[in-house]
């Protein structure tokens, strides 16, 4: 509680580091060790600091992710429309499961909290993209167009 | 009563990639408007018209502003809160899909009446989709010489249930991990980088541009005496026809859920969230308001063929999994009581875990330093009261 509110001035560069961790996920899949010391070292902070930011958000990796993630929701109101047949489904797909990526590096594959797409449970987001009202054969088909 | 659409009135009739959709239906008006009079008359107007926070917590607008203008400092913020994250609600993402331009009309009324220069919408990861449009709304807006006064910029969340809370969101936008802060300082005083801040939902910056322009007295006129305007739900779950609804405050969960979402077999319903109250479907008649139940207007159905402890089971596991882990009853807590929980979804429940559980209630509700961890235990609580013979028949002998 010391650091808030006491008007020491931060850099503009310290204040943007959330933003310049989303930058190098999205540019680099994931958040390397390296991304992190040396974002630490340029911004004056400490690699324990900017680590514990990394490890916070959920939309944030520090382990190598594929080329494309797959987050299904498993949230209550998804989970009332079987969720679990979506899960089951993309993982006969892919041949992984939640937590995992492909050999090829084509998919990661997680469960997520609710993404906001109830009025069309069960929902799944690959990338940024929302997919709703989901069956176990519509899956085949929307993975298709993730090379 | 039937719907109403104030909020939503331009969702579904304007274009969300054309600003000239929007003028053409007195869009900027408000601001016109707003401009010409002083930020305390303004201020003033919001007061008046009764209108309540949108995002669960249901704090007076107009007396968070007034502080906020009345605090000392030259640089202060506006934020606008769209990390919709609480489970079973969308309704922000289809205002923002429908509507960015009311919100930005709010957003910018709200700068001049605390005076701000800079103001940040909070975009929660899961939304990245709508970025683009919102941006162009933005542009839009500044190019037609509406945002000469107030700079907007978003920030993209990066997956955090909590961020939704406000003080968490301001470290997450500082760069930091998005934990809570200890207060007072409450924002108004001392926010974003320590200067006052207000921090508003969507819903609740919707509003504004109306009350502006059609004045506090016809807000006022509608709802109940302590909640006045509409509600926009989030319905989902058991029911045929799932969306968005915006209904008068006061108006009944059996309207919403029966006539509206045309729910059959009602079991319970939980209004709010991971953390709402859970409603019996003998207590359907309840009316929607601050008084009673609301929340941030998430609505989830269960028919009676859905097991009540699974689902508290599955509510307190994700609330567990997005405690931030700054305090120790909220941190702990969670976890205790999912414990217990999955022990009873599996019919090994003990006699004693009753008096755990309530004992954990009483020590989160009291002792955890923000609203995740003081009512996380609500859904526990509601469920042990009113499906009291599910856990008993859980219990090992």
């Amino acid at each position: 509680m010391s650091k808030i509110g006491e008007g020491n001035p931060q850099s503009q560069e310290k204040r943007d580091l959330l933003v310049l961790l989303e930058r190098a996920q999205s540019r680099f899949g994931y958040l390397s060790r390296e991304t992190i010391a040396e974002l630490a070292k340029s911004l004056g902070l400490s690699i324990s600091e900017v680590y514990g930011v990394a490890t916070f958000y959920s939309f944030l990796s520090i382990k190598p992710q594929g080329r494309n993630v797959i987050r299904i929701c498993k949230s209550l109101p998804c989970y009332l429309k079987d969720a679990q047949t979506i899960i089951e489904g993309v993982r006969r797909e892919i041949g992984i499961r939640p937590g995992e990526t492909t050999a090829d590096g084509r998919f990661s594959f997680e469960l997520t909290n609710c993404i906001g797409a109830c009025d069309k449970a069960p929902a799944m987001m690959v990338n940024d993209d929302v997919h709703g009202d989901l069956t176990p054969k519509k899956i085949a088909k929307i993975l298709q167009a993730y090379k | 009563m039937p719907e109403k659409r104030v909020v939503l009135a331009n969702c579904g009739v304007i274009d969300p990639e054309d600003i000239a959709t929007y003028i053409n239906r007195d869009g900027f008006k408000a601001l016109k408007k707003a401009l010409k009079l002083p930020g305390e008359t303004v201020v003033e107007e919001i007061k008046a018209s009764g209108l309540r926070g949108r995002g669960g917590a249901g704090f007076p607008c107009g007396l968070k502003w007034d502080l906020a203008r009345k605090a000392q400092g030259d640089e202060k913020y506006v934020i606008c809160n769209a990390d919709e994250g609480e489970v079973g609600t969308f309704k922000d993402r289809y205002i923002l899909e429908n509507d960015p331009f009311s919100l930005i009309e709010g957003i910018a009324i709200a700068g001049h009446a605390i005076g701000a220069r800079k103001a940040y919408i909070y975009l929660r990861a899961e939304y990245r989709f709508l970025l683009g449009l919102l941006e162009k709304a933005i542009a839009q807006a500044k190019k037609k010489g509406f945002l000469k006064h107030l700079d907007i910029e978003v920030r993209q969340g990066a997956g955090a249930y909590v961020c939704g809370e406000e003080s968490a969101l301001m470290d997450s936008i500082e760069g930091k991990r998005g934990e809570v802060r200890y207060r007072p300082p409450f924002p108004p005083t001392s926010g974003l980088w320590g200067k006052p801040t207000i921090i508003n939902n969507v819903e609740t910056l919707m509003n504004i541009p109306r009350i502006v322009l059609n004045g506090a007295e016809w807000f006022g006129g509608m709802g109940t005496e302590k909640s006045k305007g509409t509600k926009v739900f989030s319905v989902s779950g058991d029911v045929a026809r799932p969306g968005v609804y915006e209904l008068t405050l006061g108006s009944s969960l059996k309207e919403l859920v029966e006539e509206l979402a045309l729910a059959k077999k009602v079991q319970a319903v939980q209004v709010g969230g991971a953390t709402g109250r859970i409603i019996p479907c003998s207590m359907l008649d309840t009316p929607l308001s601050f008084e009673t139940v609301l929340g941030a207007g998430a609505v989830t159905v269960f028919n009676k063929s859905r097991d009540m402890i699974d689902i508290v089971y599955r509510t307190l596991e994700f609330l567990a999994e997005e405690s931030c882990g700054k305090c120790a009853p909220c941190r702990e807590g969670t976890e205790a009581m999912a414990g217990i929980l999955e022990r009873f979804s599996r019919g090994e429940g003990l006699e004693k875990d009753i008096t755990v559980l309530g004992e954990l209630a009483d020590t989160m509700m009291l002792a955890s330093l923000c609203g995740l961890g003081q009512a996380a235990p609500i859904p526990v609580m509601d469920s042990l009261q009113y499906f009291r013979g599910a856990y008993d028949n859980r219990i090992r002998l």
